[in-house]
């Protein structure tokens, strides 16, 4: 059972992620886009948009550096254990609660104005609530973690995966909360490619490097189109 | 010198009557699918008026085109690069669907549906009906709606009054396919192009990510979000026809014949220069310098380097679009001070002036009361100036006497009288050249009006394949990028 779940259950996922996104890549550019909808309501937008996504972006960097870094490389550079358990408290603390608030403000937005409600998709109703909940329980668990050394548990299971040697035991330690957190982070990152959350994949940094404007001739349109 | 070639259009005002063919033809054409159902790639607005999407020429407020900034280095107006993608998760310059207008429909089910009873039934609009592309029509809803016009607020009082209770004409615009486009620019993924065949401004849908910046990046607001396919959308210059050597929808089926489509050459290396020249009256004559003579020898020699045939070349000689410009003189660009370097060029209209002559009792064919009525009228010179010179009057002084000369000149020509020479003369044109002018203008044939070279490939027939256009999944995407050879 415990290796099912966290032995075997994180390569299905992944394979899911991989080859849902090789395949959306390959067979659905035309549906691969943000899909937004200021054009029906920009207020609302304008607050919990930017919230919602600064604080994800950081939440991001967070995890990284939480699950990526092993507490040996943190502490050999000087950094105590106490100071980077501050720091992951205070900054993963404030961009979780940016990024409640703003996908607070978004559902709200989705669920009371109606053209937003009606451009909405299946597929979004599933990403909310994978991605709400998900959220919301690593905001839980970061607030009430009690000061659970995750780097000891969820961290080398984690980067244990990507070396296909998963360390079973280490997660099996993690409180439940934990290991709820991850598995629900597991069924987003499954459904990832078959929602709207591919646009993560586009952030066009290349926008800061390249000319203005853009020359394309007739032919290498065609052959972009043809392959 | 590398030069490219453009795809470009002319609209005579004068002739046109604000029938919006072109629109509904072009809609047919292109947006009668979900999630375009606001958007109009060719529309028809009466100026005065606000326009559509409502008030998009205020860019104070909207924020398109180019700016100087105070190095005198051209910047998109919205602001740069980094401040653009800071800013991706909410556009603070889009417009709002209501902007443009809500489309509604009407219950006409209930025509038939409804029970038996003393009055007949309706069919009641399922949403309410409060704006439209197309609301102050014809000057409706009076100096009300027309005082927000954008135009009009940057003249005086005394002229406003005025230019009320006197003038209107009708303004048709598409994608100006600008040499130095603003969307283009502003658009993160770098999904919109400018084709260097032709110079049409395309998108890549399958790049499109919906950043939505182009929308407001565009000053004339042109480009449309997909709400359905989250992908952007705009005029193509109908290039599946274009590419057969066909005119475009809007300018086929324009029942004035007021379009004209040709070729210019331009040298890409001087649009930057010339969209940063700081005095915004010296913006037009910058802008023509951008654009090759393809009769002189040297032009045509490196035009051949640069791959161009001789059969455009030959196209670029006959180009009405060139004479309208430069041999005639007539031709003047929408807003060059956007800074956008616009391909759609305009013909001024005569006709608010020969009316008010007219209106006061005078000879509207006279040449001398037309110069008269054309030097006092400041009126529609103020306004035409701020829509197509950035507000200098002269140029569009020069082409309103140039049209009322042509019409008295040809008055004595229709009459069987000795032509005057002396009234061509009168805004440095000869007789001949006036009279092809008037062919150009008044006759105005098909062959005439269109010079379009075929593009180099062979014919492609898919984009014309694609089946019902009105399928609903929302998925159904334009025949853009995805053209094959069959």
């Amino acid at each position: 059972m415990r290796l099912a779940v966290w032995g075997v259950l994180p390569y299905l996922a992944l394979a899911s992620f991989v080859i849902g996104l090789a395949w959306r890549y390959r067979y659905d550019k035309a549906g691969w886009t943000a899909r937004s909808s200021q054009l029906h309501e920009r207020r609302l937008l304008a607050l919990g948009s930017p919230l919602f996504h600064y604080g994800i972006l950081l939440t991001a960097g967070g995890h990284a550096m939480g699950l990526l870094i092993p507490a040996g490389w943190t502490r050999a550079v000087g950094l105590s254990d106490g100071l980077y358990r501050v720091v992951a408290f205070g900054v993963g603390g404030m961009a979780g609660v940016m990024t409640v608030t703003g996908l607070a403000i978004l559902v709200y937005r989705r669920l009371t104005v109606r053209a937003v409600g009606r451009a909405s998709l299946a597929s979004d109703l599933v990403m909310y609530v994978l991605l709400g909940t998900t959220i919301l329980m690593g905001l839980a668990i970061t607030l009430t973690g009690n000061g659970h050394d995750y780097r000891a548990t969820v961290a080398p299971w984690f980067r244990s995966i990507f070396v296909l040697q998963p360390s079973v035991d280490a997660i099996a330690q993690a409180p439940f909360g934990f290991q709820l957190h991850a598995l629900v982070a597991w069924a987003l990152i499954a459904a990832w490619p078959y929602t709207r959350l591919v646009h993560a994949f586009s952030l066009p940094l290349g926008y800061l490097t390249r000319p203005y404007i853009v020359y394309r001739s007739r032919e290498a349109s065609r052959a972009r189109a043809m392959d | 010198m590398r030069v490219l070639a453009q795809m470009a259009m002319v609209m005579n005002l004068d002739k046109c009557i604000g029938c919006h063919t072109c629109s509904v033809t072009c809609k047919q054409a292109w947006t009668n699918r979900g999630g375009v159902e606001y958007a109009w790639f060719n529309n028809v607005e009466t100026r005065p008026g606000q326009g559509y999407p409502r008030t998009y020429q205020d860019q104070q407020r909207w924020r398109g085109g180019w700016a100087l900034n105070r190095r005198g280095r051209l910047k998109l107006r919205s602001g740069g690069r980094l401040r653009r993608l800071l800013s991706l998760f909410s556009n603070p310059h889009l417009p709002k669907l209501s902007d443009y207008y809500e489309p509604w429909t009407y219950d006409y089910q209930n025509l038939i549906t409804a029970p038996a009873g003393d009055d007949l039934p309706t069919a009641k609009p399922t949403a309410p009906i409060v704006w439209s592309a197309n609301w102050d029509d014809s000057l409706g809803g009076g100096p009300e709606l027309a005082q927000h016009d954008p135009v009009l607020k940057t003249m005086s009082e005394r002229v406003r009054l005025e230019f009320e209770q006197a003038f209107m004409f009708y303004l048709p615009r598409i994608c100006e396919h600008c040499l130095n486009p603003s969307c283009v620019a502003a658009c993160p993924s770098g999904a919109i192009y400018k084709r260097t065949e032709d110079g049409i401004v395309l998108v890549d849908s399958d790049t499109c990510r919906s950043w939505r910046m182009c929308v407001s990046g565009c000053p004339y607001k042109k480009i449309f979000l997909n709400h359905q396919t989250g992908k952007a959308e705009k005029c193509t210059f109908c290039f599946p026809r274009i590419e057969l050597g066909m005119p475009t929808v809007c300018a086929q089926t324009c029942v004035g014949r007021l379009r004209y489509i040709g070729i210019v050459l331009y040298d890409p290396d001087r649009v930057l220069e010339a969209a940063s020249v700081r005095d915004e009256h010296s913006l037009i004559e910058a802008q023509k310098r951008v654009l090759l003579d393809p009769r002189d020898p040297s032009v045509v020699e490196a035009a051949l380097a640069s791959g161009i045939s001789e059969e455009w070349l030959e196209a670029a000689r006959r180009s009405p679009v060139y004479s309208l410009i430069f041999d005639y003189g007539l031709a003047l660009p929408l807003h060059p001070e956007y800074r956008t370097l616009p391909m759609v060029w305009y013909i001024p209209p005569l006709s608010p002036v020969v009316d008010a002559v007219r209106d006061t009792g005078f000879d509207g064919e006279d040449a001398e009361n037309l110069f008269a009525a054309v030097d006092s009228l400041r009126i529609p010179i103020g306004y035409l100036a701020s829509l197509f010179t950035a507000g200098d009057p002269a140029p569009v002084r020069d082409v309103l006497r140039k049209l009322a000369a042509m019409r008295a000149f040809m008055r004595d020509i229709t009459l069987g009288r000795e032509p005057d020479e002396s009234i061509p003369a009168s805004v440095g044109m000869t007789g001949e050249l006036m009279y092809d002018m008037y062919r150009l203008l008044a006759i105005a044939k098909a062959e005439d009006r269109y010079v379009i070279p075929h593009a180099h490939r062979e014919p492609t027939t898919e984009a014309f394949n694609d089946g019902c256009s009105v399928q609903d999944s929302g998925r159904v995407m334009l025949p853009m990028p995805k053209v094959r050879a069959s």
